[in-house]
């Protein structure tokens, strides 16, 4: 790697602490845009490890209201904080309104936080293709905490999983009966179950259900997730919130599965990456090369089945190499 | 911004729509929002009672490409112009426009200031939504 002694120059300006050359980098991460390539690169090396907390959840359950009071409870303390924010991108037209800047209180001349909104840009799973290396360019910047928001989620919506380092699901009273908690997605990804707008009428059922959850649950990964109550309007219960973000941390390094975490998530992105990569370059042979394009007309016309057709790319694929 | 050879094909304008000062009438805004989300922008709704600093740090971190200001309550020619002194100020070259109840003298010296277009009531959202592609796309 030539980039190992000399930086770029935005790499350089994003570790001074540059905000628009940061914000301009996610931008081009967003776009695919290979200036971003050298500059992740070089940051790569200088990331951290600092925590990631992700926050999950159907739409409306408070999770932009949650993120706002933690990030002024954190700022109170001297830490300062990243938050990406993501939005669904409309399937049609590709537009989107991201609007979770509006719960955000603004500290127009603080700079010891960042907020970022994204969309999802056709990703699924509730979080954008760019969340994940913009989040590692926020650690590089030197931000103490990263607050990821996903799209309000379905029960599958379950990506951020491989980004964050604690997981924080919010669910809010009534989202229905103990059944749901035993459905598989949302409720096996939570480090830390929030119940928000605890003051609505069953919380207490809500939590019951929860605890029931966790205490079935298999013992052995070491953690049981933890269940917090919450409201936003009164506000309370957002310092136990973070105790419980914090207790999940520190657990993470007394248990050493902190690092065994980081290297699944790691080879997850490499291969992530490479198949990204691969799958770009057939398809596009798939309709340019010439010998490629009659396999696909096989199959269309319908004297090859797509599985060989899969077979014989892949053969062909190792040779050209 | 170059395109690469795996760049996708379009990259989605942004555009961070907010209504600097003491104004509570956030109904044009939201159409407007609506409208730029349909014609395919991302759109970054900031909201009600923004200060111009505000405005303008919501804009770096967001790296719009584009401002658009909705102001009913009359302060206009006291908020835009700290908008774009603001943004004078950090050297960067994003278009401003701008819609509400603005005088036709107002808007003249608004204009002369450097906000790039602005909408009265009765503008019709295709003048907007092509208004805007026109500044984003003139600014990149």
């Amino acid at each position: 790697m030539t980039g190992a002694r000399r930086l770029p120059s935005v790499a350089r300006a994003i570790l001074a602490g540059d905000r628009r050359a940061l914000a301009r980098t996610i931008t081009a991460i967003e776009n695919g845009d290979p200036l971003a390539v050298p500059v992740l690169k070089a940051l790569y090396p200088r990331t951290r490890r600092v925590p990631v907390v992700g926050f999950t959840g159907p739409l409306g359950v408070g999770k932009s209201s949650l993120i706002n009071l933690l990030v002024a409870r954190l700022r109170e303390r001297g830490r300062t904080v990243a938050v990406i924010a993501v939005d669904p991108s409309s399937p049609f037209t590709g537009g989107s309104v991201l609007g979770d800047r509006i719960r955000f209180e603004r500290r127009a001349n603080d700079t010891g936080v960042f907020f970022r909104s994204m969309a999802s840009r056709g990703a699924s799973g509730g979080v954008a293709a760019a969340t994940l290396e913009t989040s590692r360019v926020l650690d590089s910047a030197g931000f103490d905490v990263i607050f990821i928001e996903t799209v309000g989620s379905g029960q599958v919506d379950v990506a951020i999983r491989e980004i964050a380092t604690t997981r924080v699901v919010v669910l809010v009273p009534h989202l229905g009966d103990e059944v749901q908690t035993l459905k598989a997605g949302l409720f096996e990804i939570a480090d830390v179950f929030c119940v928000n707008k605890v003051d609505l009428p069953g919380a207490e059922t809500a939590k019951k259900d929860l605890a029931e959850l966790v205490s079935l649950a298999p013992a052995g990964g070491g953690w049981a997730p933890t269940i917090v109550g919450t409201s936003t309007t009164v506000p309370s219960g957002i310092e136990e919130l973070w105790t419980a973000v914090e207790a999940h941390e520190s657990f993470l390094d007394s248990s050493g599965t902190r690092s065994a975490g980081e290297r699944h998530r790691l080879a997850a992105e490499i291969v992530g990456l490479v198949r990204d990569r691969i799958g770009r370059d057939l398809t596009d042979r798939l309709e340019k090369d010439p010998a490629l394009r009659r396999l696909l007309d096989q199959v269309v016309a319908r004297s090859l089945d797509p599985r060989t057709a899969a077979d014989r790319l892949r053969a062909g694929a190792r040779r050209a190499r | 911004m170059t395109k690469g050879e795996h760049a996708p094909k379009a990259t989605p304008i942004r555009v961070l729509i907010a209504k600097p000062g003491l104004d509570g009438h956030d109904r044009g805004a939201k159409v407007v929002a609506r409208a730029l989300r349909d014609a395919g922008m991302e759109v970054i709704y900031a909201g009600l009672r923004q200060t111009p600093d505000e405005i303008v740090r919501a804009s770096l971190e967001e790296d719009v490409d584009l401002i658009g200001l909705s102001i009913l309550s009359g302060a206009h020619m006291a908020l835009i112009p700290r908008v774009l002194t603001l943004l004078k100020k950090h050297k960067v070259h994003i278009p401003v426009f701008a819609g509400g109840i603005i005088p036709d003298e107002d808007a003249r010296r608004l204009r002369a200031a450097g906000v790039r277009a602005i909408f009265g009531p009765g503008a019709s959202l295709e003048e907007i939504v092509s208004t805007a592609q026109k500044l984003a796309r003139s600014a990149a």
